[in-house]
């Protein structure tokens, strides 16, 4: 299959004056003034045809004394990103119109870029902090915001050596003045003076109504943060109409460590090991789109044993990434814990090989600029092959034949959590949620990385786009995923996995660059600028779980609140990468 | 409905017979529950039965690139001196993540100039991400990654150079591979600079 040719449409001829090409060195793309943001990008979407969103997010450049929003889009009929960017004055109040009326998928990519930046986007439904809390004070993505900790303003830090005398981080910055408030905030004192104002505003306001004589009301129910089902600290309120779920929004920011400052102030290749923390199920998948980012502004390409072990990693993750939603997802339904640990056994026998290999069954950093950090060895070589051609096969089809076809499992999931086509592409959707909808959308096929174009393949697509197509799908996955990993331990030749000499210090010229993969859950893409320093001027990571919870509401208004655990339960979030 | 509870049964016969199966299992390993073979068999593609294992009776091996905390290398010199590889380039210290290594480099104190060898060497093993780039980028073999993941305690992991020092023939049994592709770079090294000196 070969690649859809780039947008030949000129946007600046089109919109002179309201459109200039990136100049920049290393930049691409377009600049749109924003004034005719929207105007422009409803053009973009509906006479180009960019009908998704893929990445929204903000760049603050203090010495230009400009904050500027970069959007990717893409196509869902494939081919590569356009990317274009609105830019505003670094002076407060920032403002930039909101692009949610032209897709809707961009609104919590808004807000986070309002939580961390402090851009106002104008026209946005519901501009609220989203993983900073109500009284936090600034907005800690902003160059020149300093942490408690703060030391110096990037890695390698001077105390260390050659004068390293050790002094303990608690010491440093001791409990109570590691965060920073507003100015006469008293967080002991603090009651959320008006709580609607805050979260239930967004939810409807409901009057109690009369009924059959009877005065009823809707319940305002809370699901989480530790509840079991939301599968770490992910909080979900809810307005309930007896067990009907009105209207219902996320809450989340509980395991947030501002994961991108901390890799702005890493160097380039010290982010490796900080991307295995985002989704921990994955670590050997995540690191791939960071490296490709890089890899694309360096100009290194990776020898062909690495590309093949890349791949080989990659598609093993993905088998054991679906296994963990088998298991869960059946544990959440009510099978308890029989299933889960069936799909753990042999989720357990790809940890071995992984930890052979990399040294650890869940942090792998494997991952290298220009390949991966060691070679797989004979032992884990041939482990992998039993695995794939002789074990996991039959082991699959056991798995589908425990629950697939159970009754009681797919009364629970047939025509539950629907999403049309058309919302999955509007609310950003990736991952095989979106392909569960009818959208043949797979970036492995659509926008191709790696050597995925050599392997024979198919992209599974399912039509109903419910709970039960989502689960099958995956099932459909696991066995592509197991026919790529045939061919490519076939064809797999000998030669070095990392191109150059390994080095811990990476020259990386100025620009920008944004990679994208299709990780197990969906598009994982990192968008990073460098400044030629050694460290990245901005690491910005667009996480299919947290782009896909956009669509939450959208799925659960109109269902029972107990399917809000199975749907959420198939969005297969995961908190490392949720709240960063 | 006809064949309604078709799908259940179908289920219900995957866990009988791992039920069955479990106990099956056991019978081969009748006396050698906790042997190594048994172990094996646990992470091959044969493996049947109780998955789970035993531990600390019984623990899964550690594969030799396994990593955890780092730990520093020294060389058995003459009557048992401990000489330590370290020369405090303080590269690991760069190239740590976390920022979790400390070092003081020693200087003469008659010249003032430094000596390569490190005065204070310190691993804040709380904070360290076992991420094994100091193993990786030091160019002296002196950093290495260890296989001890039983470390737990009640205080701060904080570990001083005296702490962190072992044996090279104790790296050399945790990692035997690549301890000898390591020394065998070494020797051609040395080889190499006799030839030129030569
Ligand atoms: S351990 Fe290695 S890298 Fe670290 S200071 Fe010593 S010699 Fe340098
Ligand atoms: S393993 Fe990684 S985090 Fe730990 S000391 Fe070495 S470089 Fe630092």
């Amino acid at each position: 299959m070969t690649t859809p040719v780039v947008e030949a449409i000129n946007l600046a001829e089109k919109f002179p004056g309201k459109v200039t090409a990136d100049a920049r060195p290393g930049y691409s793309g377009w600049i749109i003034s924003k004034e005719n943001l929207v105007e422009v990008a409803t053009f973009i979407r509906d006479e180009m045809g960019y009908d998704a969103l893929t990445n929204l997010c903000a760049i603050d450049y203090l010495e230009q004394k400009m904050m500027e929003v970069t959007y990717q889009v893409f196509k869902t009929t494939g081919g590569p990103v356009l990317t274009f960017k609105a830019q505003a004055e670094r002076v407060d109040p920032i403002e930039i119109p909101s692009v949610v009326s032209v897709w809707p998928g961009a609104e919590l990519q808004e807000r986070e870029a309002y939580d961390l930046y402090g851009i106002r986007f104008v026209g946005h439904p519901d501009l609220r902090r989203i993983l900073m809390w109500e009284g936090f004070d600034g907005y800690p993505m902003r160059r020149d915001w300093k942490e408690a900790f703060y030391e110096e303003d990037a890695k390698p830090l001077k105390s260390r050596w050659p004068e390293g005398k050790h002094k303990l981080a608690e010491t440093r910055a001791t409990f109570g003045d590691n965060v920073a408030f507003k100015p006469g905030f008293d967080p002991d004192k603090w009651i959320p003076s008006d709580p609607e104002e805050l979260l239930y505003a967004t939810l409807k306001n409901y009057k109690s109504e009369v009924k059959d004589g009877i005065k009823t009301d809707h319940v305002v129910v809370n699901m989480g943060p530790q509840h079991p089902s939301t599968h770490g600290v992910f909080r979900a309120v809810a307005v309930l109409d007896g067990e009907i779920v009105v209207s219902i929004k996320p809450v989340m920011g509980y395991l947030h460590r501002n994961h991108e400052k901390i890799g702005e102030r890493n160097t380039w290749l010290q982010n490796i090991p900080y991307t295995d923390r985002l989704d921990y199920f994955n670590s050997m998948y995540n690191a791939w789109s960071y490296a490709l980012a890089v890899e694309k502004m360096m100009g290194i390409t990776v020898p062909e044993r690495a590309e093949y072990i890349r791949v080989i990693m990659g598609e093993l993750s993905r088998i054991q990434n679906h296994l963990i939603l088998f298991g869960m997802l059946w544990n959440d339904l009510g099978s308890y814990f029989t299933p889960a640990l069936y799909a753990f056994e042999e989720r357990e026998l790809i940890l071995d090989i992984f930890e052979a290999v990399s040294g650890s069954r869940m942090m792998c950093n494997y991952y290298r600029f220009g390949g991966v950090v060691r070679d797989i060895d004979e032992a884990s070589m041939k482990k992998i092959k039993e695995l794939v051609f002789d074990r996991l096969p039959g082991k699959i089809e056991e798995i589908d034949r425990l629950l697939s076809e159970n009754e009681i499992f797919v009364s629970r999931m047939k025509g539950v959590g629907y999403l049309s086509p058309e919302d999955s592409i509007a609310y950003s959707v990736t991952g095989p949620n979106l392909r569960a909808a009818g959208v043949p959308y797979d970036i492995r096929r659509a926008d191709p990385y790696g050597i995925y174009d050599r392997f024979e393949f198919d992209i599974p697509v399912r039509h109903n786009s419910d709970l039960l197509d989502r689960y099958h799908l995956r099932m459909d996955e696991i066995h592509q995923s197991l026919r790529i990993l045939q061919q490519a331990l076939k064809q797999i030749t000998e030669g070095p996995v990392l191109a150059g000499k390994p080095q811990y210090t990476h020259r990386v010229p100025v620009g920008e660059a944004y990679g994208r993969v299709e990780a197990p859950k969906g598009e994982l893409g990192y968008y990073v600028v460098s400044n030629g320093k050694g460290n990245p001027y901005r690491y910005h990571i667009r996480t299919p779980s947290f782009v896909n919870i956009t669509s939450m509401e959208k799925m659960c208004v109109g269902t029972k609140i107990a399917d809000f655990v199975a749907i959420l339960g198939m969005v297969d979030i995961v908190l490392g990468e949720l709240d960063r | 409905m006809y064949g309604y509870g078709k799908g259940i049964l179908k289920g219900l016969g995957v866990t009988l017979k791992r039920f069955v199966e479990s106990y099956l299992e056991d019978l081969n390993w009748i006396g050698k529950k906790y042997s190594a073979e048994k172990t094996a068999f646990h992470s091959s593609k044969n493996q049947r039965g109780t998955f789970t294992i035993e531990y600390p009776e019984q623990k899964l091996p550690t594969p030799e690139e396994f990593r955890f905390v780092p730990f520093l290398v020294y060389d058995e010199g003459e009557s048992g001196k401990k000489e330590i590889r370290c020369t405090s380039c303080g590269i690991c210290a760069k190239a740590c993540p976390p920022q979790c290594i400390w070092i003081v480099r020693t200087t003469d104190p008659s010249t003032g100039r430094p000596v390569p060898q490190p005065a204070e060497f310190y691993i804040d093993a709380d904070i360290c991400m076992n991420c094994g780039f100091c193993a990786e980028y030091c160019p002296f073999d002196a950093i290495k990654m260890d296989h001890d993941y039983e470390i737990a305690s009640y205080g701060r992991n904080l570990l001083n150079k005296e702490r962190l020092m072992k044996s090279a023939s104790y790296y050399a049994s945790i990692r035997p591979l690549n301890n000898a592709r390591e020394v065998e770079a070494r020797r051609a090294k040395e080889a190499a600079k006799a030839a030129k000196a030569g």
